[in-house]
């Protein structure tokens, strides 16, 4: 049974400040509603490209999302930053209304957006819970029944007649995520929460979800950056890029496709490389004693060089942050340990080399950012991914991959 | 899909909105929701404070005092055979109920909006507790009303309680009600237009000054007959005028003030309902 149904869901918003020019647009769309024409701002408006500056007051952040939700199903939402997730959130747990379009659902939505809404500082422990469940929709009547698994999950026995603003913000979040956890809603929207607390309260909560999900049979919708978790939790997902819908299917599929449309590797965009003190010339992933291009193999060493343009005798650090396909940080490195280039300005090449067997085959992903002094200047995510290939084996030998990123030349040996 | 299968469908969220889209069932489904307001708002108020409740008693209390002493001391107002501070009194309890209900449901979508922005409930329960949990405050200033009133009767004031006391209640919902309005209409405007929140403040102020709270209206019509019409047509005026009339036997009653006063409240109300229907949708991409 279709649970629920999106259709032709845009959502359109206004760019730049509300000011002055908001009357007249406000009074224009009314004269257009009073003779019954569309709104005429509908029109207008440009795809929602964070890095191009607008040509348009109007930015659409959905555009003409359609989708189907079987019940009991475990629907991943998954995108970059500024793919429109959240706003296809807000939209589902009626925070706002779709610009057009509609959605229809034949089950209660409840959303666990961001834990600990509506907590209030004065109250004890116990007293909101009740609060805050009653926010997200339950009885007082169904709240009494949890309460003792509530107050359990969280954890938190010892405080519940404690105000809460004496709670430290770990036990607000556990005590916030347990009140949502015992949440019995038809649909049940979860963002990212399982970045939350300590790792032995995430198990917990990952624990819960799959409980949700898979033990009652409850129709959710997960949207989250964990690659890992969205696998291990969804039955399908969609993939949202700038406000549409580019992949809808099977959830290792639409897993492929983002990260395959996350890598566009071979074009790094040098503008946002730049500023008053540095610009970026060109950065380059390749093996040692071989050109840029040219496959790199598990018994490479593998270069990373930068050439760079600098400005200002600041002392600017390079740093590269290597990730794996699932974006799990691997290592970082920053250059302002080994080099002091304060006295610097002009053109300039640094190279980093990653020794060969440290890497296994597969995937990789570089976050190249630059720090002045202790803070980050800039840093951009995922502007290049690299692949690392099996070196050449002898015949025979295991020719599949081994489990882990790593693969280091290690030696059993008989003692 | 066919069409019966559309019809099963819980519930819409779509773009197209009705003018008046009030849904009293899943309002009533959250009615725990409603209880908890109030009690957080009224029990958390005077939290790690030293007086607690008594602020609720030392703040018309001292008001009135002031106003006795300046308007009836030093500006000789008359106010007839009631004694001038259970006079003021009377007034400011009643106009605190009106300005405390307007002023914090003007705040409604600004100050709730981290938590508007985050989970759907029906909105209105908002201004609703708000409403709610200054009743009960009112309530507990009526009773120190109350307590005044019979030590000055012991002390052989001359105090005409009379029977359309009964309809006192009525009053008080009156009060409640246009609070709710406005305050509605206002806070709606406020998520756009931040240009009201300042008006909103002292506008109340300025509009203490045309009800009727520190004087009676008779006087006003006698001393400003040139612009009397001002508090005339006001109708907190009426209500003020009603209740000290219902409480103290002073002033005037007058049914086309009520029933007028009954037109404007509906049709305020009316305005709100509909204004913050319409802004509860998407005020949380303006706010």
């Amino acid at each position: 049974m279709v649970i629920l149904k999106a259709e032709n869901i845009s959502k359109q918003y206004r760019l730049g400040l509300v000011g002055t020019g908001t009357i007249s647009h406000d009074l224009n769309r009314w004269w257009a509603g009073i003779r019954g024409k569309e709104d005429p701002y509908l029109k207008v408006g440009a795809v929602n490209d964070r890095s191009t500056k607008a040509d348009s007051d109007y930015v659409w952040a959905l555009q003409d999302i359609n989708f189907e939700v079987q019940q009991g199903e475990v629907l991943g939402i998954i995108g970059k930053n500024g793919a429109g997730k959240s706003t296809l959130l807000k939209i589902l747990s009626r925070v706002t209304i779709p610009t057009t379009g509609e959605i229809k659902t034949k089950g209660r939505i409840a959303s666990l957006l961001e834990v600990g809404t509506g907590f209030h500082p004065e109250l004890t422990g116990k007293e909101n819970i009740y609060l805050n469940g009653a926010i997200l929709g339950m009885t007082k009547a169904e709240i009494k029944a949890k309460e003792t698994e509530i107050i359990e999950f969280s954890g938190c026995e010892r405080y519940v007649d404690t105000p809460v603003k004496r709670y430290s913000s770990g036990m607000r979040v556990r005590l916030a995520f347990a009140v949502a956890a015992f949440l019995e809603p038809d649909i049940l929207v979860i963002d990212e929460v399982l970045a939350v607390g300590d790792a032995e309260f995430q198990k917990k909560a990952i624990g819960k979800m799959q409980d949700i999900s898979k033990g009652d049979g409850r129709t959710v919708l997960f949207v989250s950056h964990n690659m890992a978790a969205v696998k291990s939790l969804c039955t399908r997902a969609i993939v949202l890029e700038h406000g549409t819908t580019v992949f809808e299917g099977e959830t290792d599929e639409a897993v492929d496709f983002y990260l395959k449309e996350r890598k566009i590797s071979d074009k790094i965009d040098y503008s946002r490389l730049s500023s008053s003190n540095i610009e970026i010339k060109s950065i380059n992933v390749f093996a040692k004693s071989k050109s840029v291009g040219q496959p790199i193999y598990m018994d490479d060493d593998v270069i990373v060089k930068v050439d760079f343009f600098k400005k200002s005798n600041d002392n600017i650090g390079l740093n590269i942050r290597i990730k794996d396909d699932s974006e799990n940080f691997l290592f970082t490195h920053g250059s302002l340990n080994d080099i002091d280039n304060s006295k610097d300005i002009g053109e300039l090449s640094y190279l980093i080399e990653i020794p060969k067997h440290i890497l296994n085959q597969g995937e990789f992903l570089l976050d190249f950012g630059c720090v002045i002094g202790k803070s980050f200047h800039f840093i951009e995510e995922n502007i290049l991914s690299f692949v690392i290939y099996p070196e050449n084996k002898e015949l025979g030998s295991y020719m599949g991959k081994s489990k882990g990123v790593f693969k280091l030349k290690l030696n059993w040996e008989k003692c | 899909m066919s069409k019966k299968d559309d019809d099963i469908w819980l519930y819409t969220i779509s773009s197209k909105r009705k003018l008046i889209d009030f849904n009293f069932k899943e309002i009533w489904r959250y009615r725990d929701l409603l209880i908890l307001f109030v009690k957080r708002d009224v029990v958390t108020v005077y939290k790690q404070t030293v007086l607690g409740p008594l602020w609720y008693l030392i703040q018309p209390l001292f008001t009135a005092l002031t106003f006795t002493l300046i308007f009836n001391k030093v500006a000789n107002i008359e106010t007839g055979t009631v004694p001038p501070f259970l006079f003021n009194l009377a007034g400011v309890t009643i106009w605190n109920y009106f300005s405390t209900c307007l002023s914090s449901t003007s705040d409604t979508f600004k100050s709730n909006a981290a938590i508007f922005g985050k989970v759907y409930f029906p909105r209105i329960i908002v201004p609703l507790s708000i409403i709610l949990s200054n009743l009960m405050k009112f309530g507990i200033q009526l009773l120190i009303f109350i307590a005044f009133c019979i030590y000055y009767y012991l002390n052989g004031a001359e105090i005409n309680i009379k029977s359309s006391i009964l309809f006192f209640p009525f009053i008080v919902l009156l009060m409640g009600l246009l609070g709710l309005g406005l305050g509605m209409i206002i806070s709606s405007l406020v998520t756009k237009y931040r240009d009201l929140k300042f008006l909103v403040s002292f506008g109340i102020q300025l509009l203490m000054y045309v009800s009727a709270v520190m004087y009676p209206l008779a006087l006003m019509r006698e001393k400003l007959p040139a612009i009397a019409w001002v508090v005339e047509y006001n109708p907190l005026a009426y209500v003020i005028e009603t209740a000290r009339y219902m409480l103290l036997g002073t002033g005037d009653f007058s049914w086309f003030g009520i029933l007028y006063t009954v037109i404007v409240t509906l049709v305020i109300l009316m305005l709100g309902i509909v204004i913050f229907n319409r802004t509860e949708k998407t005020f949380i991409d303006t706010v």
